[in-house]
């Protein structure tokens, strides 16, 4: 019914936004390829970005064959193949920690990848799968947020955020796109933890981990997860958790990210290195007994089988 | 899937002044999974030669019973200890052997021989799974982290060092590459061969 009256309004988002379009398209002459190339986000006035596809009769197939997924995982187009990411909820917000590590093969191609994404002050993605796919469609996603912000005058929920990006990566279906993400953040209905993957599943949950760590973070997360962990407790949860997988785990590891989000929007916790937490344990931060997170160090000296090193070389 | 790279491990040797040495990590795997992080692929075979046995480690241990059979079957025979020229061709040919359906194992070889003036020179080799030998003036490298030792090698090793020196090239650049290879690591270990004694020293290395 609004929508009639909508269409001939002069001051609504709508009418704004057919302004713009209407600009740019008369601004047409100074289109992408005048400036030599149309990547990034496009012009949002015009809608979605564009690609270039491959010129071939089936583009579907033909990406298929050299872009790698569970078909065929010897092409090598995309790089992250291993990773641990997790992301839970609890009586005092969100969880997140993802390791930093970037495989290409077995050769280590980074240490100090980014893989939580932030979104806005209020959304956090994390990055599993292709780090272009991931980097690219988030940053999008927030785009499309502000957007939402502008005409609705309040926060898009999380809820509503997974879904774009899950409805927009299912209409990529079959093109290649690669990605294992959580959408977390904080809106009216309290913390909120969505998992969206590339081929359009999108799950609510408490408690998600993602990549070929996973197994080990899910098996430190469950035992020590509960609802009314404290602030401190859940922290450290996710930090021995990144661990677990980061040791075990040859495609995670060299450091964990952590973060935090609450009722007034996420917070960077700390960054700290693997094998640091392995020897020495995180240091002095609340929540952590400050003792090493190595098996074999943690239980120096407490079994007959397990007694102190004589010297430690130099 | 490499069944050269199912349980992941890398050696390297290298050759300093009228001293060797031989230095491994200590990981097992099961492809991505960490089993174990005190695998020793490196082994005494006279009190002067050491072999490092880099590849599926099922071939390790066989392969290392068999070296043994061998040495000391030649001890007996020849009532005198091996040297590291003819263990290296020892080494060669029993790989050979197995031309058809080989071991998967890459060995590397690290000894001190003794000239006939009553010197010493030091000695290292390596060969690839079917017994082609490289002897090598300056280092040799194999297992899962070969090219990124290679690499640090090239940069961090020179002519002539003293022991001291070459426990510290040899080091750095075992730690430093497999650093860079997400099937070895999990800790090192290095012996340095000098004519009188063998120093053996374990590395913390990183463990993720």
């Amino acid at each position: 019914m609004n929508s009639f009256a909508e269409r001939f309004s002069t001051t609504t988002a709508a009418s704004h936004m057919r302004n713009a379009q209407k600009l740019a398209e008369e601004d047409d002459e100074f289109d992408g390829t005048m400036w030599g190339s149309s990547a990034g986000f496009g012009s949002i006035a015009k809608g979605v970005p564009s690609f270039t596809v491959p010129a071939v009769a089936d583009p579907t197939a033909f990406l298929r064959l050299h872009t790698d997924d569970h078909a065929d995982p010897s092409c090598r187009i995309k790089i992250q193949h291993g990773t641990t990411t997790l992301a839970f909820r609890f009586q005092g917000g969100v969880i997140v920690a993802v390791d930093s590590r970037a495989t290409a093969g077995s050769y280590i191609a980074s240490g100090t990848v980014k893989k939580v994404i932030e979104i806005n002050p209020y959304l956090l993605g994390t990055m599993a799968g292709g780090a272009a796919d991931c980097q690219y469609w988030e940053t999008y996603l927030g785009m499309h947020c502000r957007l939402h912000e502008l005409r609705n005058r309040e926060r898009i929920s999380v809820s509503a955020a997974s879904k774009y990006l899950s409805n927009l990566v299912y209409s990529y279906k079959g093109m290649g796109l690669s990605m294992g993400t959580m959408i977390c953040g904080w809106d009216k209905t309290g913390p909120a933890v969505f998992y969206v993957d590339s081929d359009g599943t999108r799950l609510k949950g408490d408690l998600f981990s993602v990549g070929s760590g996973s197994t080990f973070a899910y098996g430190v997360l469950d035992q020590g997860y509960r609802w009314d962990l404290t602030d401190e407790e859940a922290q450290e949860l996710g930090r021995r958790s990144i661990y677990a997988a980061g040791h075990r785990d040859a495609f995670s590891g060299n450091s964990c990210n952590l973060y935090h989000v609450k009722e007034d929007g996420w917070k960077f916790i700390g960054n700290y290195d693997i094998s640091k937490l392995h020897y020495d344990g995180p240091g002095n931060v609340p929540g952590s007994d400050g003792r090493p997170y190595g098996y074999d160090i943690r239980v120096e000296g407490l079994s007959s089988t397990n007694a102190p090193e004589v010297a430690a070389a130099a | 899937m490499s069944i050269m790279e199912y349980n992941g491990g890398s050696v390297v040797a290298m050759v300093g002044k009228d001293c060797v040495a031989i230095a491994s990590d200590l990981r097992l795997g099961n492809q991505a999974l960490g089993i174990s992080s005190n695998f020793q692929k490196i082994f005494p075979v006279t009190d002067r030669i050491y072999l490092g046995l880099p590849g599926l480690a099922t071939d390790v241990t066989t392969l290392r019973e068999r070296f043994r059979f061998r040495v000391n079957m030649y001890t007996i025979k020849e009532e005198r200890e091996i040297e590291p020229e003819t263990f290296a061709h020892l080494v060669s040919s029993t790989l050979y052997e197995h031309r058809f359906g080989p071991y998967f194992i890459e060995p590397v070889i690290a000894g001190i021989s003794k000239t006939p003036s009553g010197g010493v020179k030091p000695f290292i080799a390596a060969t690839d799974l079917i017994g082609c030998l490289n002897f090598a003036k300056d280092f040799v490298v194999a297992g899962t982290a070969s090219s990124k030792l290679f690499g640090v090698a090239e940069g961090l090793w020179e002519p002539d060092l003293e022991p001291e020196d070459l426990f510290e090239t040899i080091s750095q650049t075992l730690l430093n590459a497999v650093d860079r290879d997400a099937y070895s690591g999990w800790g090192g270990i290095v012996h340095v061969i000098t004519k009188d004694k063998v120093v053996t020293r374990t590395l913390k290395g990183r463990m993720d």
